[in-house]
C-alpha cells in the first residue's frame, strides 16, 4: 500500500529529477564540446544504449545475498561506468532506463519513482567524480592516478544517495513495522559495503571499453553471474536445510503427542525474544535451531516415563533430567554456533541455581540457555498436557514475571512479554485424542522360519 | 549460519601424509618437481630479462590468492584467485609505454611457484594442511598454458584486432582448464576410489562454474593491464570476489546439511532403537557400494542422505526393536518401517528422491514391479550386512554374512552384494 506521505515523495523525486536532468544537460553537453581530445570519446550514442542494456539486466536479474530483504544489486556498475565514459547526464539517462526494468510486475508509480531515484544518483555520482577532477572519457593510461580517486567519491556519492531515497519511501510507507524489523539494520554495512564492491566493477569496464566497447559489459557479468547462480544454489540448500530440520523435529516429536510443535513453537518465542533484545542475524538465526532441538534428548527418555499420567518416581525424574545431555550428545558434532550447543544443554537451569543439569546460576547459565528456557516454560504452559489442561496466556504471562529473578531472567521475561504485546502469539490447536503409536511385533531371534539368523562366530 | 561452522575431521579419516601418497599423487608431484627444477635452472642459466615490478604485482596477486583458498563440496579446494593471477601471468600481452612484454615461460613458473609458497605458509603456521597436491596440480596447469602461450607473443600478435588475441586466449585457457580438472579427477578417483570416466564427469560438472568465472576475469585481467598498467590490477578482483564469496556460502551451508544429517541420524541411536554407529557405518559401506558402481557424486549424496536416515521410521515405534536390527522383524513391518521413514523424509518437501531410496529399502531385489532403484537395493544390502556383522572385524563372521547374502539372490541384488564382499574386505574410511 502507498500511503499519501509516500505519493507525495515520488512525485518530488520524479520532478526533482526531471529539472535536474534538463538544467545540467546544457552545460554538461559544453563541457564535451569543449574537451581537449574529442577522439578519446567513445561512440555517444552506442556506448549509452549498450550502457543501458547492462543496466537492465543486471537490474532484472537481482538476487537476495542474504537470507532476508537485501538485495544484489549490480547495476549501479553500468551507471559509473557512464559517469566515467560519457559524463553526468549520461549517466542520468542509463538511470533513468530503470523505469523499463523488468524485473517483477511493477506498478506505473514504481517504475517512475526508480527511474527517478537512478537518475538523480547517477547525475550526483557524475557531478562528484566531476568535481574531484575526474577525466570524462576513455580511460588513458596516464590518468588512472587520478580517475581512480574521482571514481571512488562518484561511488560513494551514488551509494549515499540510492539509498537515502531509498530509506525515505520506505520510511514513509510502512504500514507495519515488520519489515524494518527483520530487514535492513543488521545488514546495512554488507549491503553498502557489496554496493561499493559492484560499483567497482564500472571502473572495469570503463577501462575495457577502448579495446572491446559493450562486449566489456559481457565480460564483467560472467563472474557475476555465476555468483548469483552460487547464491541460488545457497539459497536453495538453506530452504532445503531448514525444512529438513522441521521434518526432523516433527519425527522427534510424534513421540510424545502432547508435545508435537513444541520445538516449533519454543524457537519462535526464542527468536522474538532475540529480536527483542537485537541479537545479531547469526545468533538469531543459531538460537532458533537451537530452540527447534532443545528438547530432542528426549529422545533417550523411554517412552513410558514421558507419556506417564501420573507422579514420577525418583528413577523416573532422573531419566527426565538427563535429557539435555543427552540432546547435547546428539547434536554435538554439528557445524553449530557454540552457543546453540549451550542452550540446549542447559536450558533446564535456574538462576537460583537449582536446576539441572549442573546448577548453574545467574549469569553462569549462557544467554541462550536463558531465552530458551523462558519460551520453553511459556509453551509448555499454555498447551495441553496428559496431566492438565492448557492455560491462557495472560496466566502464563503472570507465572513468568513471578518467576523472574528466581527461575528465569528478568531482562529475558521482560523482552518476551513486550515482544508478546507487539506481536501476538498464536496459541496451537487444542490437542485432541492421542492416535495409537504403531507396534511392531518382533521376531523371536530363533524362529526357524527367519530368512536370515546372526551367525556366531 | 556459516559464520561459526567448524569443519572437523573425524579421527579415523585422518592418516599420516605419506599414506595418503598414491601413485597420481606421486606422478603429480615428480611432474611440478620437474617443473619447478626446469624453470630454475632455467632462469639462473639464461638469465633473462625480468620486469621486477610486473612479476611482484602478479606475484602477490597469487601469493594472495593462496592464501583465500576456497573449499568446495566434497572437500575440494580451489584457488579460484590465485589462478586468475597466474593465468594471466602466462599470458599477459602488454603494458603501457612497454609495448608487448617478453619473459620465458619458465620465469613465470619460477614466480608462480614462489608466490604460491608463500601464500600456502599462513595456512601451514595456521595448522590447516598446505594444500600441496592442489597447488602442484595448478602449477601443472600454468605450466601448460606459459609453454603453449608464451611464445606466441610477439610485437605482431599483440597488434590483432582484440578478438583473434581474445579468441586465442579463450583456447589456451580452456587448455589449462582441461588439464587442472583431469588431474583433480585423477587425483580424487584415486583417494575415494572412484572409476577415473565417473570422476572426470564430476569434476567437470563441479568445476565449470567456477572455471567460467576465472576465465572471464583472467582475460578482464589481461586486457585489463594492457590499458591500466600493473598496479591498477587489484581492480580487477571485484568481480571474482563477488563470485568466491557465493561459492564460499554454498559450500558452507552444504558443509553444515550434511553435518546435521549425519549428526541427527544418531537419534535413533541415542534413543536406542539401533545399535550406537550403525547408521554411520551403513552410510559408509553404501558410499563404498555406490561408488564400486560407478554413482555420480549427486546421487551419491542421495545415497548417503538415505543411508543415514534409513532407520529414521523407527521414531514411530512405540517401544525398540531389540539390538535395532531391522533384519530380524517381518517383512510385512520392516516395509512399514520403511514407509513411516520415507513419510517423515518426504515431509521436508526438498528430499523426495532421498525419500524414494528409503522407502523402497526392504524391497527384494528381483520379482518386484517396478524393480526398486539401485540406491534402494544398495542400502539393502549394506543394512543386512551391518545387522549381522556390526563394529565387528572378525573377517569369519563377515565372510559368513557375505554367504549367506550370496545365497539369497531374490533379496539381494548379486552385482551389489559382489561389490560389498570387495569393500568390506577392504573396510576403509571413505569420505564424500
Amino acid at each position: 500500500m502507498v500511503s499519501r506521505a509516500a505519493w507525495l515523495y515520488i512525485g518530488l523525486v520524479v520532478s526533482v529529477a526531471a529539472v535536474l536532468v534538463a538544467a545540467f544537460a546544457k552545460r554538461s553537453m559544453i563541457l564535451a564540446q569543449h574537451s581537449a581530445h574529442p577522439a578519446h570519446y567513445p561512440q555517444p550514442l552506442i556506448t549509452l544504449i549498450a550502457l543501458q542494456a547492462l543496466f537492465l539486466v543486471c537490474d532484472s536479474g537481482k538476487a537476495p545475498l542474504t537470507a532476508r530483504q537485501t538485495k544484489w544489486s549490480p547495476s549501479s556498475s553500468a551507471t559509473l561506468a557512464a559517469v566515467v565514459l560519457l559524463g553526468p547526464v549520461a549517466a542520468a539517462f542509463v538511470g533513468a532506463a530503470a523505469v523499463l526494468s523488468a524485473q517483477r510486475p511493477l506498478r506505473l508509480a514504481e517504475r517512475l519513482f526508480n527511474g527517478a531515484m537512478y537518475a538523480i544518483s547517477g547525475l550526483a555520482a557524475g557531478e562528484a567524480y566531476l568535481a574531484c577532477n575526474g577525466i570524462v572519457g576513455l580511460p588513458r593510461t596516464g590518468h588512472f592516478k587520478a580517475i581512480l580517486l574521482a571514481f571512488a567519491a562518484a561511488a560513494t556519492v551514488h551509494v549515499i544517495a540510492n539509498h537515502g531515497m531509498i530509506w525515505g519511501v520506505n520510511r514513509l510507507n510502512r504500514a507495519s513495522g515488520a519489515w524494518r524489523r527483520e530487514g535492513l539494520e543488521s545488514s546495512l554495512t554488507l549491503l553498502l559495503a557489496s554496493d561499493l564492491g559492484y560499483a567497482s566493477l564500472g571502473m572495469v569496464i570503463a577501462s575495457l571499453w577502448e579495446i572491446m566497447s559493450w562486449f566489456a559489459a559481457v565480460l564483467v557479468l560472467v563472474p557475476l553471474f555465476i555468483a548469483r547462480w552460487a547464491m541460488g544454489q545457497f539459497t536453495e540448500q538453506q530452504r532445503a536445510y531448514a525444512a529438513t530440520m522441521n521434518a526432523f523435529c516433527q519425527a522427534v516429536e510424534t513421540k510424545d503427542y502432547y508435545t508435537r510443535g513444541h520445538g516449533d513453537r519454543v524457537s519462535r518465542g526464542a527468536v522474538m525474544i532475540a529480536r527483542q533484545i537485537r541479537m545479531s542475524a547469526d545468533r538469531t538465526e543459531a538460537i532458533r535451531f537451537a530452540g527447534m532441538l532443545h528438547d530432542v534428548g528426549k529422545l533417550g527418555v523411554p517412552t513410558q516415563v514421558l507419556q506417564k499420567t501420573g507422579p514420577l518416581s525418583e528413577d523416573e525424574f532422573a531419566a527426565i533430567q538427563l535429557h539435555p545431555m543427552r540432546g547435547l550428545e546428539i547434536v554435538r558434532e554439528i557445524g553449530f554456533l557454540f552457543e546453540a550447543l549451550n542452550g540446549i544443554m542447559h536450558h533446564h537451569e535456574r538462576i537460583d541455581g537449582r536446576g539441572y543439569p549442573m546448577g548453574l546460576a545467574g549469569h553462569e547459565i549462557p544467554e541462550f540457555a536463558r531465552i530458551i528456557a523462558v519460551a520453553d516454560a511459556f509453551d509448555s504452559m499454555t498447551t495441553t498436557r496428559s496431566y492438565r489442561e492448557a492455560k491462557s496466556i495472560e496466566f502464563a504471562l503472570s507465572e513468568l514475571r513471578s518467576g523472574a529473578g528466581t527461575q528465569f531472567d528478568p531482562v529475558v521475561v521482560e523482552a518476551f512479554i513486550a515482544a508478546i504485546e507487539q506481536e501476538q502469539w498464536q496459541l496451537p490447536e487444542p490437542a485432541g485424542e492421542p492416535a495409537d503409536l504403531t507396534t511392531v511385533t518382533v521376531k523371536d531371534h530363533d524362529d526357524p522360519t527367519a530368512p536370515l539368523r546372526v551367525v556366531e562366530p | 549460519m556459516t559464520g561459526g561452522t567448524i569443519v572437523r575431521r573425524s579421527p579415523p579419516d585422518r592418516v599420516a601424509y605419506w599414506q595418503a601418497l598414491d601413485s597420481g599423487r606421486i606422478l603429480l608431484m615428480a611432474a611440478a618437481t620437474m617443473l619447478l627444477i626446469a624453470a630454475f635452472a632455467g632462469v639462473v642459466a639464461l638469465h633473462p630479462h625480468v620486469n621486477w615490478r610486473a612479476a611482484l604485482a602478479f606475484g602477490g596477486f597469487i601469493a594472495v590468492g593462496e592464501l583465500l583458498r576456497l573449499a568446495l563440496p566434497g572437500g575440494r579446494e580451489a584457488a579460484p584467485i590465485a589462478m586468475v593471477g597466474a593465468m594471466a601471468y602466462a599470458m599477459s600481452l602488454a603494458l603501457p609505454r612497454q609495448g608487448h612484454v617478453r619473459y620465458d615461460a619458465l620465469l613465470v613458473i619460477a614466480v608462480c611457484a614462489v608466490a604460491m609458497s608463500v601464500g600456502a605458509l599462513p595456512h601451514i603456521a595456521a595448522g590447516r594442511p598446505a594444500g600441496l597436491t592442489g597447488m602442484c596440480t595448478r602449477l601443472v596447469a600454468v605450466s601448460c598454458v606459459a609453454f603453449i602461450f608464451r611464445p606466441i607473443v610477439s610485437k605482431d600478435f599483440v597488434k590483432e584486432p582484440w578478438w583473434v588475441v581474445f579468441a586465442v586466449i579463450a583456447l589456451v585457457y580452456c587448455f589449462g582448464w582441461l588439464t587442472e580438472t583431469l588431474i583433480g579427477a585423477l587425483i580424487r578417483a584415486d583417494d575415494v576410489g572412484a572409476r577415473f570416466s565417473v570422476a572426470v564427469r564430476d569434476e567437470m560438472r563441479l568445476q565449470w562454474p567456477l572455471g567460467l568465472a576465472v576465465g572471464a576475469s583472467v582475460i578482464i585481467a589481461i586486457f585489463g593491464t594492457k590499458v591500466m598498467g600493473i598496479r591498477e590490477l587489484a581492480v580487477f578482483i571485484g568481480p571474482l570476489l563477488v563470485t568466491q564469496i557465493a561459492f564460499r556460502r554454498y559450500a558452507g551451508i552444504r558443509a553444515t546439511y550434511l553435518q546435521t544429517v549425519r549428526s541427527l541420524a544418531r537419534v535413533t541411536e541415542v534413543a536406542g532403537y539401533v545399535e550406537a554407529g550403525h547408521s554411520r557405518r551403513v552410510s559408509r559401506l553404501a558410499i563404498a557400494i555406490g561408488r564400486g558402481l560407478g554413482l555420480a557424486e549427486p546421487e551419491l549424496l542421495a545415497l548417503e542422505y538415505a543411508a543415514l536416515m534409513h532407520d529414521i521410521g523407527q521414531l514411530s515405534l512405540r517401544d525398540p526393536i531389540p539390538g535395532g536390527a531391522t533384519l530380524l522383524v517381518s517383512p510385512a513391518d520392516q516395509e512399514r518401517i520403511a514407509e513411516l521413514g520415507a513419510e517423515i523424509i518426504r515431509e521436508a518437501g526438498v528430499l523426495d528422491d532421498v525419500a524414494d531410496l528409503v522407502r523402497w529399502q526392504s524391497r527384494p531385489a528381483r520379482g518386484q514391479d517396478p524393480a526398486p532403484p539401485l540406491g534402494s537395493m544398495i542400502i539393502k544390502a549394506a543394512n543386512a550386512f551391518d545387522d549381522m556383522v556390526g563394529s565387528s572385524t572378525d573377517r569369519n563372521r563377515s565372510a559368513a554374512a557375505l554367504d549367506r547374502m550370496r545365497r539369497d539372490p531374490v533379496e539381494y541384488d548379486a552385482g551389489v552384494v559382489a561389490v560389498l564382499a570387495e569393500v568390506a574386505g577392504r573396510r576403509v574410511p571413505s569420505r564424500l
